[in-house]
């Protein structure tokens, strides 16, 4: 093979972005060894700072990430981005837009964009963000920012794979943070208030910090609130050193990363569970036959799965 | 688990030309064909549209130019490739090109043209034939 595993890793060691690239490709088109090569490019990780950006359609998020980015690089720091856009349901095509807002950095030499498709992974699209994740990190990027919309579970769910995560809405929505879909307020380390170049960002950032006294245990920081324009480049510096302070409550976070260690072994002993039982059932031809049994009305679903589970366990 | 490979594009817009409609439909067409397409607006500098071809890892390079400065800036871009080792990326061209200058784009390194009209379909015909499946 032109592009042997063993070769790439060893690309992304001598800091050669076209392996980067191709071993990002292999791994999220799940081909023949790609485990086997996270497996190796594990002991590479664990430096990286990792920061989600979620929001509503439009907020900014995009210039957002582009702004962080350069200033990041400004102080040093090499910065990967991870830009996700959905698949077509239809056609499993997507067009991924978000670099047409980040331009100005793409000659950064120490940023490294890459655009993600969701290709209707239920669930999938989490493991294969943590592993773009971690290529980039065993590349050196120091600090990743991964930008989701915060419309669906699936995207709510990767940035849970982030370090801390910030919400970005904007002014002048008329109910503020109701745009913003139950599920995504809860997950925010940070809110930030996208456009305030335009009229009514102190009233979304009353409404906010309102939801924050309500909500908010009295152990626990209450996340930062702050205000920007991406547009226009303002509070980008505090908005930059606000992400970078090291988390107030260091227990909060290793909670946080025990719970992501188990989702993520969980997750993939679900699809290495499932991948094997079936592989067995289509091998063996059974899963047609329960099909048709289903079809004479000979048997039911739930009859049938609870008889396969039996056979697999007891093979 | 043999998910069928996604063919990457970049769909570029080189040089000093404001229209986008025709690089749009494009960039439509090819997702509803089945591809992942990564657009990154207009007026790209050759430096930009080959460093988000490496970093994207794409199949294809479609580059949309109407300025009439096809042959220059189609050149400027796979010097470019080429600098940086990546002249295996391939590249496409669309927009009202006249026929003697395909001929040169071609004899160029650019491995097919589309002149204005040319329906989406035959544009994802060629990529899907071109490409190999791996
Ligand atoms: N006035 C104003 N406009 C902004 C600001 N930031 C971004 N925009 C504009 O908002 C629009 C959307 O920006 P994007 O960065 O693409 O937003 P996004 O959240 O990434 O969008 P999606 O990825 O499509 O959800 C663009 O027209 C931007 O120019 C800002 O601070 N102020
Ligand atoms: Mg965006």
């Amino acid at each position: 093979m032109k592009n042997s595993w063993d070769k790439l890793i060893q690309g992304i060691r001598e800091k050669d972005i076209r392996a980067m690239a191709r071993l990002i490709t292999r791994v999220e088109n799940r081909e023949d060894g790609w485990k086997t090569a996270m497996t190796e490019i594990y002991p590479l990780t664990g430096k990286a700072r990792v920061f989600g950006i979620t929001g509503s359609p439009g907020a900014g998020k995009s210039t957002l990430t582009c702004e962080i980015a350069r200033e990041l690089a400004d102080r040093g720091h090499t910065v990967g981005i991870i830009a996700v856009d959905p698949s077509s349901p239809f056609s499993g095509g997507a067009l991924l837009g978000d670099r047409l807002r980040m331009q100005q950095i793409f000659t950064i030499k120490e940023i490294y964009i890459r655009s993600m498709a969701t290709r209707g992974m239920l669930g999938g699209l989490c493991q294969a963000a943590r592993d773009v994740i971690r290529i980039m990190d065993a590349f050196g990027k120091d600090v990743i920012l991964i930008e989701t919309v915060g419309v669906g579970q699936d995207e709510i769910e990767i940035v849970k794979t982030a370090d801390r995560v910030m919400v970005v809405c904007i002014p002048g929505m008329g109910d503020g943070i109701q745009a913003i879909k139950a599920g995504v307020m809860e997950i925010a380390d940070l809110y930030v208030i996208n456009k305030a170049d335009k009229p009514g960002a102190d009233e979304v950032e009353a409404d906010i910090q309102a939801m924050l006294s309500l909500s908010s245990d009295l152990e626990c920081v209450a996340p930062p609130v702050l205000q920007t324009s991406a547009l226009k480049k303002q509070g980008i510096l505090e908005l930059v050193s606000a992400l970078l302070e090291n988390p107030a409550d260091t227990k909060k976070q290793k909670v946080k990363e025990e719970i992501r260690i188990k989702e993520e072994i969980l997750s993939l002993m679900e699809r290495e569970v499932f991948r094997q039982v079936r592989s067995v059932w289509e091998n063996e031809g059974s899963l047609l036959d329960s099909v048709s049994q289903v079809m004479q009305k000979t048997s039911d679903p739930y009859t049938i799965v609870k008889q396969m589970l039996l056979n697999h366990k007891h093979r | 688990m043999n998910q069928k490979r996604k063919i990457r594009v970049l769909v570029a817009k080189p040089g000093l030309d404001g229209h986008e409609r025709g690089a749009h439909v494009v960039a439509y067409g090819l997702r509803d064909a089945g591809f992942e397409v990564i657009y990154t607006g207009l007026r790209q500098t050759t430096e930009q549209i080959v460093n988000a071809a490496i970093q994207e890892d794409v199949d294809v390079i479609g580059l949309s130019i109407l300025s009439g400065a096809h042959v220059s800036l189609t050149r400027k871009v796979l010097d470019e490739l080429k600098n940086q080792k990546a002249e295996d990326i391939m590249v496409i061209v669309g927009g009202i090109v006249p026929s003697e200058d395909i001929r040169d784009l071609k004899e160029m390194g650019v491995r097919e043209v589309f002149t204005a009209g040319t329906p989406i379909s035959a544009i994802s015909d060629f990529i899907e034939s071109a490409i190999p499946a791996d």
